[in-house]
């Protein structure tokens, strides 16, 4: 009796706490966090409160705040999109190689297009339709796409650059509007549209429905199948967005990307700021409080000259608290949860 | 039909290559038959393609570095048993050869101590693992995830620190210890050092996971977390273990691969856990836990090393080569998702295999027929014993005092005593489906129990096990050795107990589908508790139900439900052994039969033939394509509503037959004679109903018949 009250004030004294913390939303909880890195950075790392650098830094981040918005939708319809960088990456380079090989800017970003969507496709069909849990379908699809594009498009290259004919393709990620760089209006668009979509649109609330509850979402009659596939269609195409903002924007491409922690990077801004993996919560705003915490955080690391690996040691860090903090905001339940969900 | 033509049709569907076949699907070896072929056929392939392969230098050098990342996949499998995954094996491979190399030549550590120090570091990175899955409940995949970068991370900062001092000192003092050279390149027999403690290990391996309690609960933890924490089973401290053995067999691996190639390369063990991955799901370990065997683990890292191995060989470009590993990766995941999900279902699909029975014109049960069925109203002044008090007393019996025995199917024998047996009291709860019962010389209850087997209730309640199993046999593919549906059972003078098992292929609940594909599948089992032995005495027959001693007590009759046959199995006396049909052709569907005051036999009756049923019975086909396109509630079933209680003599000649009008107890499983009293249960009754029989010897009771006067 004496134990089962004590447990019963175990459970009370977590899901106050819990409670508490679910008064902030996690985004605002991360918002306090990079609001704290900034003044501490500010104090104590020289040559970080400047304008300048605060550009670089909004420049750095937008690119992995498009990547983020895409993986986010997928996350949402609790799916996950490990290939998401490599597709973008290699396509892109594709891209670059059309140019080189002196296809125009428009038919060459158009050829990408369609291998971004094939890829998309193929990734949802495998996950829809071949019943593959998405983290080993996504993984196991990079690979392929990896290879794949390397050998028979690229010609085993792997660094392309924008040829000197296709200047104006630099325009997307070195321009500025009344000194805002575009890559941070691009992110302000996409951000703005796929919020638009998730919140405003039926498809974009089946997405939330699919990922609270699948079952119970194709019950009621939504078409999940297609559904998946559109999600990792648009995962794919944004992130192809956001490769072709980074290739202008350094004007160059460096298929090695795929091997860095970029992807990993991704996840942890989605994660981080809100979206569970548990599926169906978050939104855009997530991404973005996610996006400027770990834009913060790199750019200081970069600032103190703290080597890559220095860095992931302490990205990694910061990505398990993530994952600890989001399972204890939402615990998995162990009632209903399914067999082969790792 | 002529008599010929019914004996092909009989051979026809006698011998069914789909039961062999879903039999076969069930055998839980089947799902190391795909891999096996894959390895065996990769082998043959590549063999024949790459020159030199099979030369003895060759294979030995192949050996030696197929094994370490065969440790890694030892490691990886027993993860994904468990339901979870370990990711950062390839970062814990990298410390530890990074970190036994430090100790062995920078710190000049002899080998005895750098051994079980690189295995405790193994199991330190594991147990972090372990901690954040298992206790803090992280998903496994992100996390390892996310460990495989820290620990990549770390081994890349060790090696910009200590490179130079361990490639230096490596070189400027070869500390080689004989040791570290067996590690690396020693043999034994001819076997590189490695794979012996590879085969070692996942041998050992095998036994604890296959026959021991941690390894059963690991399976169950794997198969259905939820099920196993509702058992009770210590789910997050399993799979904290998990993952430090992950860790601590990775590091065996790494150690031979730094003795091996005293490399310290930060690139060491980079996507070694794509590569284990892609073995151990090819090898048929599922990545949906549960299932898979060290074995298996194994036979994957054979089938991907070979291909790596002969894709190198050939000089195949890294980018194709990450597009065939990709393929490979994609088809043995998709081949394992389909493969679990379509199995069952196609063993369900073809698992019922009717066959064809032919059952002679039976004796018209009208009114006004004139023969021995003839409805009548002879049971129609039954008296109701429990009612609501009892749910489904399949069997009913009385003991010397008189007090009424019921098995219902909560699992409980149900004993009514007292005045007008008023009293009702649960005298044993048995947990499976109490069936047929018997009282044997000590006035122990001897009960069939429907998926358990058959189990004894002493006088004062308490309940023990007498067998579950009996031989197996060796020709069949399904193993019949455990006891599923024991029916009913009675006890031959010398202590024997002879039970019959209705079908061995279905369970307790599914005996209509059993009656759909009216093969023989049921037996006649004797236990003798002298020696302890059970031993099946008669194989393939048609659901047999009732069991009875003959009152001579030299002959077992045993009743055969769906094919309406009694028959007689002699177990002493010249024809000792043999078996022969007593009665054959009934109108009914016979269940249990038993002893009556008069020399006699009563057989309950569940149900009547109709001539549609009977005609169905000669079409298996038309019954497959029922089983198959129809809802099972839209079957056509046997009539089990409308019975009735026959007698009958010693030379199997019919004399009577009890119908009830009012239908209360006209589906009767079970009736036994006491003090000129019928008592009948029945499998769906909701009360047991009491006769009083015309001419019947007032104090014969069945104790007293079977084990004398006392």
């Amino acid at each position: 009796m004496v134990s089962l009250i004590q447990g019963e004030k175990e459970v009370n004294m977590t899901g106050m706490l819990r409670s508490r913390l679910a008064g902030l939303s996690q985004e605002q909880i991360v918002f306090l966090v990079s609001v704290f890195f900034f003044i501490g950075f500010s104090l104590f790392i020289q040559g970080f409160a400047s304008i300048g650098n605060f550009m670089i830094m909004l420049r750095n981040i937008s690119v992995l705040g498009i990547f983020g918005v895409g993986m986010g939708i997928v996350v949402i319809g609790r799916g996950i999109d490990l290939s998401q960088v490599t597709t973008s990456a290699v396509s892109v380079a594709w891209v670059l190689k059309l140019m080189q090989d002196g296809l125009s800017i428009p038919g060459a970003v158009l050829l990408g297009l369609l291998l971004v969507i094939l890829m998309g496709v193929i990734n949802g069909y495998l996950i829809a339709f071949i019943e593959i849990p998405p983290l080993f379908a996504t993984l196991a699809s990079g690979i392929c796409i990896y290879g794949f594009v390397r050998h028979y498009l690229l010609n085993l290259l792997n660094n392309h650059y924008v040829p000197e004919s296709c200047k104006s393709f630099l325009v997307l990620g070195q321009g500025n509007i009344l000194g805002i760089p575009l890559p941070v209006i691009w992110f302000g668009i996409i951000a703005l549209m796929c919020h638009l979509f998730l919140s405003r649109t039926s498809f974009g609330r089946f997405i939330y429905a699919q990922g609270d509850n699948e079952e119970a979402a194709r019950l009621t009659g939504i078409g999940i199948r297609p559904l998946k596939i559109l999600q990792y269609t648009l995962c794919s195409l944004i992130g192809y967005l956001a490769a072709l903002i980074m290739a202008s924007s350094t004007s160059s491409l460096n298929v090695r990307i795929v091997d860095s922690t970029l992807i990993f990077d991704v996840v942890l801004v989605v994660v981080l700021g809100g979206i569970s993996l548990i599926g169906g919560r978050g939104g855009v705003k997530s991404v973005i409080a996610g996006t400027i915490l770990i834009g913060i955080l790199l750019n200081g690391m970069v600032l103190i000259n703290l080597g890559i690996a220095q860095q992931n040691l302490v990205k990694s860090v910061v990505l398990l608290c993530a994952i600890l903090l989001d399972t204890f905001m939402h615990p998995s339940d162990e009632e209903t949860a399914r067999q082969g969900d790792i | 039909m002529s008599q010929l033509n019914q004996r092909l049709l009989y051979l026809r569907y006698k011998w069914s290559f789909k039961k062999f076949l879903a039999e076969l699907l069930e055998k839980r070896w089947m799902d190391a038959i795909i891999p096996f072929v894959v390895m065996v056929t990769v082998i043959i392939v590549f063999g024949s393609q790459v020159d030199n392969y099979f030369s003895p230098m060759v294979l030995s050098m192949t050996a030696r570095d197929f094994a370490e990342p065969g440790f890694v996949a030892l490691a990886m499998a027993i993860c994904l048993i468990s339901g979870g995954i370990d990711l950062s094996v390839g970062g814990i491979f990298a410390i530890v050869n990074f970190l036994a190399l430090l100790l062995i030549h920078v710190y000049g550590w002899p080998v005895i101590m750098v051994v079980p120090v690189s295995l405790l570091i193994g199991a330190i990175l594991g147990a972090l693992n372990g901690l954040l899955i298992g206790f803090l409940k992280t998903k496994a995949f992100l996390t390892t995830l996310v460990t495989m970068i820290s620990f990549r991370a770390i081994v890349k900062l060790l090696n910009l620190k200590y490179a130079t001092e361990i490639a230096l000192s490596a070189k400027n003092n070869p500390y080689e210890s004989a040791a570290w050279d067996f590690l690396g390149d020693g043999s034994l027999f001819g076997i590189p050092s490695d794979v012996v403690v590879l085969i070692i290990i996942a041998f050992l391996g095998h036994i604890l996971l296959t026959r021991s309690r941690p390894g059963w609960h690991l399976y169950a933890v794997g198969g259905g977390r939820r099920s196993a924490r509702h058992v009770g089973i210590k789910v997050e401290r399993i799979i904290f273990f998990v993952y430090v053995i992950s860790g601590i067999l990775t590091a065996i691996g790494a150690v031979f691969y730094a003795a091996r190639l005293d490399s310290a390369a930060s690139e060491t063990g980079v996507g070694l856990e794509i590569l284990v991955l892609m073995s151990v799901v090819l090898g048929g370990v599922s990545i949906m836990g549960g299932k898979g065997t060290p074995g298996r683990a194994l036979m994957g890292i054979v089938i991907v090393m070979v291909v790596m191995n002969a894709l190198l060989r050939l000089g195949v470009n890294s980018a194709m080569n990450s597009l065939v590993q990709g393929m490979i990766l994609l088809f043995a995941i998709g081949v394992d998702v389909k493969w679990l999900k379509h199995l069952y279902a196609s063993i369900e699909k073809i698992y019922v295999v009717p066959t064809y029975l032919s059952l002679p014109k039976a004796l018209d049960p009208r009114q006004g027929s004139g023969t021995v069925f003839e409805f009548n109203d002879k049971m129609e002044d039954t008296e109701t014993i429990g009612l609501d008090q009892v749910d489904g007393p399949e069997d009913v019996i009385l003991d010397r005092k008189g007090r009424l025995y019921g098995s219902v199917r909560q699992g409980w024998i149900v004993r009514f005593s007292g005045e007008n047996f008023s009293k009702r009291e649960i005298f044993a709860n048995l947990g499976g489906r109490p069936l047929g019962m018997a009282f044997d010389k000590n006035e122990n209850l001897v009960v069939c129990v429907g998926g358990m087997g058959l189990y004894g209730v002493k006088p004062d309640g308490e309940v023990f096990k007498i067998t579950d199993e009996t031989n197996r046999t060796w020709t069949r593919l399904k193993d019949d050795s455990r006891i599923r549906l024991a029916d009913d059972c009675d006890i031959a003078p010398d202590g024997k107990i002879y039970f019959s098992e209705a079908t061995i292929r279905y369970k307790m609940e599914e005996w209509p589908v059993d009656g759909q594909e009216c093969r023989p599948n049921g037996r006649l089992i004797c236990h003798d508790p002298e020696t302890g032995i059970t031993k099946t005495v008669v194989r393939n027959l048609i659901f047999p139900n009732g069991v009875c001693l003959a009152h001579d007590g030299k002959s077992i009759l045993i009743g055969l439900t769906w094919k309406c046959d009694v028959l007689r199995y002699w177990i002493e006396g010249p024809k000792k052994g043999k078996i022969e049909t007593l009665i054959s052709g009934l109108p009914i569907y016979i269940d249990n039969i038993n002893r009556a005051s008069d020399g006699t036999y009563w057989l309950a009756s569940v149900g009547l033939r109709t001539p549609v049923y009977d005609l169905a019975m000669e079409m298996p086909s038309f019954r497959l394509r029922m089983v198959k396109f129809v809802p099972s509630d839209e079957w056509l079933y046997p009539n089990v509503n409308w019975g009735c209680v026959i007698k009958f003599n010693e030379q199997g000649q019919v004399l009577e037959s009890y119908w009830d009008p009012n239908g209360a107890f006209s589906h009767v499983t079970s009736m036994r004679e006491h003090k000129g009293y019928l008592y009948l249960g029945g499998l769906h009754n909701n009360r047991i109903g009491r006769l009083k029989i015309k001419g019947a010897d007032p104090e014969w009771t069945g104790p007293n018949s079977y084990w004398g006067n006392r």
